[in-house]
């Protein structure tokens, strides 16, 4: 009884989503939310993309509570370099440290700093775009100009000349990444915004008397944050990447940090006969920025209207 | 803007990117050469010489001319000018590339082309989880995982560095490149040791443009493959094989082109990293072993010289896609 209560009300809700006369602009945009979900949800890949996400965002919270082992401080005269068995299963690396403690503390590093690429790149390339785009005429003839200009510099060179200068650390990786990461959001923007300028609202809005400011800001880039938001996604893996690739040469967390780029780099002293020390930290990079990957695939195809690939 | 502008404007950009980080840099250039405990005259007469008392467009221009003149100033490490220093290393970051470059190309364009036309097969799932893995995974690891494999496990090839001791100093250089120095001077035994280094990393890079390469073709094929003059030909009665081999890649080259371009590019960036692992001595190892011991006139010099080479393919891809393709012609 209770379950045909529960499906038929289902019914209703899915009917109620789905409507093509949506009664509040809420049922709209939760209907428009539920459609795009239902694209995605049927891509079995990005689904997958998105559990790993997810399994990584809780695995950075309980980070404490999940690692069978401290991340710093490992036994030098028991547990030195330990192949991977029962009680270590990613085995110990050369301080006697467990390898899967350590990888599972890093996701926290990982995760902090993909955020925070993102929250200073994303806004830069937003303002950018559609500014250049809203304003037209020099402005964004000279915006342009820049973003070419960035676009065209090797990123990963510039990155580690700009550490090298700022002195390694997390924050300046951090700095040093999205500093070269936001052309391409701003060149999305660009495009969005000049298709939205020679909108009819946009015109009504002039006509009460917006203020340029006002109609970029609550105009047109609300309407410019999901496409480039799926572009950040689809980024997230190159950042992540990056990162390692500066983790790996010194220039990102410092020892003792168990930032995954840099346990590659430890384990790459005794790569040949402790092939593991290295091994675990890589495939932990791998798997992550496959999962940023398939998910971003998974949401462009969601969040295109026009549906083609 | 014309095409010069462009460039022009570029460069300067990095040059003042880098000019200006040389200037934050937190190490003080004059106390890295009189040390901390000279008195104050010395220190203002060095920072006089170095011409740091003068506003920064002043040396913005003196930093202008001396680049353009090929002076990087010199290495703190070698001792020697970073020009030098770069000169030396470069052709084997140069060669490692090209081999790359060489194997991605050549094997990644008939893959696509291949996943095109049987669009959903066998090959076209490959090529799609080829690119998804080379998207995703750190170039260094699966290098390191590949000598692991290939040279402590297998024994199929050498390990790290360009070649033997044992040969080093029987091959005199004259262009840089081992395998063509070795070839020319007739020392087989040096040329397949020397390959023998060369192939891992080489495949390795080689895998990683194949991976974009291949699958930029199968969409360039695709839609070519959907133009009406493929119809067309089909219709003419043209075989299979002569369609696509001679009409549909022949338009699909031109952005194909461009693709190869910036993987090559790519490639040189992404030295910085393979070199490391290989313990390869070319210019990538030149400037991470500068980044390791503060060497700030080295890391810049090469970052300059790598830029410049990244930012001219750039370029260069965008000029050539306008002359390959009769449509963006403006005559």
């Amino acid at each position: 009884m209770n379950s045909t209560d529960a499906s038929a009300r289902k019914e209703s809700l899915h009917d109620w989503l789905m409507s093509e006369r949506p009664h509040s602009r809420r049922q709209a945009s939760l209907g428009r939310a539920y459609g795009a979900w239902r694209t995605f949800a049927r891509n079995r890949l990005a689904m997958l993309g998105l559990t790993i996400v997810v399994l990584l965002v809780l695995v950075a919270i309980f980070a404490d509570q999940l690692a069978p082992y401290s991340p710093y401080i490992g036994d030098l005269r028991t547990t030195r370099l330990l192949p991977p068995s029962a009680a270590h299963w990613f085995g110990t690396d050369d301080q006697g440290r467990d390898i899967l403690s350590r990888i599972i503390h890093g996701s926290r590093i990982t995760l902090y700093v993909v955020a925070l690429v993102a929250v200073l790149a994303a806004p830069i390339g937003l303002i950018v775009g559609t500014v250049a785009g809203y304003a037209g005429g020099w402005l964004d003839a000279a915006l342009m100009r820049i973003t070419d200009i960035f676009l065209a510099f090797p990123r990963l060179i510039l990155a580690l000349a700009f550490v090298a200068a700022l002195g390694p650390g997390i924050e300046n990786a951090v700095i040093a990444i999205a500093i070269t990461s936001w052309p391409p959001y701003a060149r999305i923007a660009r495009a969005e915004t000049l298709t939205i300028r020679q909108a009819d609202y946009i015109a009504a809005v002039q006509l009460i008397g917006a203020s340029p400011w006002r109609i970029v800001l609550r105009h047109i880039m609300p309407l410019c944050v999901p496409s480039v938001i799926v572009r950040v996604t689809l980024d997230m893996a190159g950042i992540i990447l990056t990162r390692a690739g500066l983790g790996f040469l010194g220039l990102g967390a410092q020892p003792p940090m168990p930032e995954w780029g840099a346990l590659i780099a430890n384990g790459r002293l005794y790569v040949l006969d402790q092939w593991w020390v290295a091994a675990a930290p890589g495939a932990a990079i791998f798997v992550v920025s496959l999962a940023f990957n398939l998910l971003g695939d998974g949401l462009r195809d969601a969040l295109d209207p026009k549906g083609v690939k | 803007m014309n095409f010069l502008g462009v460039i022009l404007l570029t460069y300067l950009g990095l040059l003042a990117v880098t000019f200006f980080i040389g200037r934050v840099m937190p190490i003080d250039p004059v106390l890295a050469i009189v040390g901390d405990r000279a008195p104050e005259h010395v220190v203002q007469r060095v920072r006089e010489e170095l011409g740091l008392n003068k506003p920064l467009y002043t040396q913005f221009g003196i930093y202008l001319k001396k680049v353009a003149q090929g002076d990087f100033g010199t290495s703190v490490l070698t001792s020697n000018p970073v020009m030098t220093d770069i000169k030396r290393t470069f052709p084997a970051t140069i060669e490692l590339a090209t081999l790359g470059i060489i194997i991605g190309a050549g094997l990644g364009i008939p893959l696509g082309v291949w996943a095109a036309v049987r669009r959903g097969g066998m090959v076209d799932q490959i090529v799609r989880v080829m690119g998804l893995i080379g998207y995703s995974v750190p170039i260094f690891w699966l290098g390191l995982m590949g000598l692991v494999l290939f040279y402590a496990k297998l024994d199929w090839v050498a390990g790290p560095g360009r070649i033997d001791v044992a040969y080093e100093y029987s091959v005199t250089l004259e262009t840089g490149f081992l395998l063509l120095d070795t070839a020319r001077q007739g020392q087989w035994d040096a040329f397949r040791n020397v390959l023998s280094h060369l192939i891992l990393p080489a495949s390795l890079l080689g895998y990683f443009s194949l991976a974009y390469i291949s699958r930029m073709t199968r969409s360039f094929m695709l839609s070519e493959l959907a133009q009406e003059y493929v119809i067309a030909a089909r219709a003419k009665g043209l075989s299979e094989t002569r369609i696509i081999w001679r009409h549909a890649l022949r338009n699909a080259m031109v952005p194909l082109v461009t693709v190869v371009a910036l993987s090559y590019a790519g490639l040189l960036e992404g030295s910085v990293l393979t070199e490391t692992v290989f313990a390869w001595p070319g210019l990538g190892l030149y400037i991470t072993n500068s980044l390791q011991n503060a060497d700030m006139n080295a890391v810049l010099g090469g970052t300059i010289v790598v830029g410049s080479i990244f930012i001219g393919l750039n370029l260069l891809s965008d000029l050539l896609y306008k002359l390959l393709d009769p449509r963006t012609r403006t005559r």
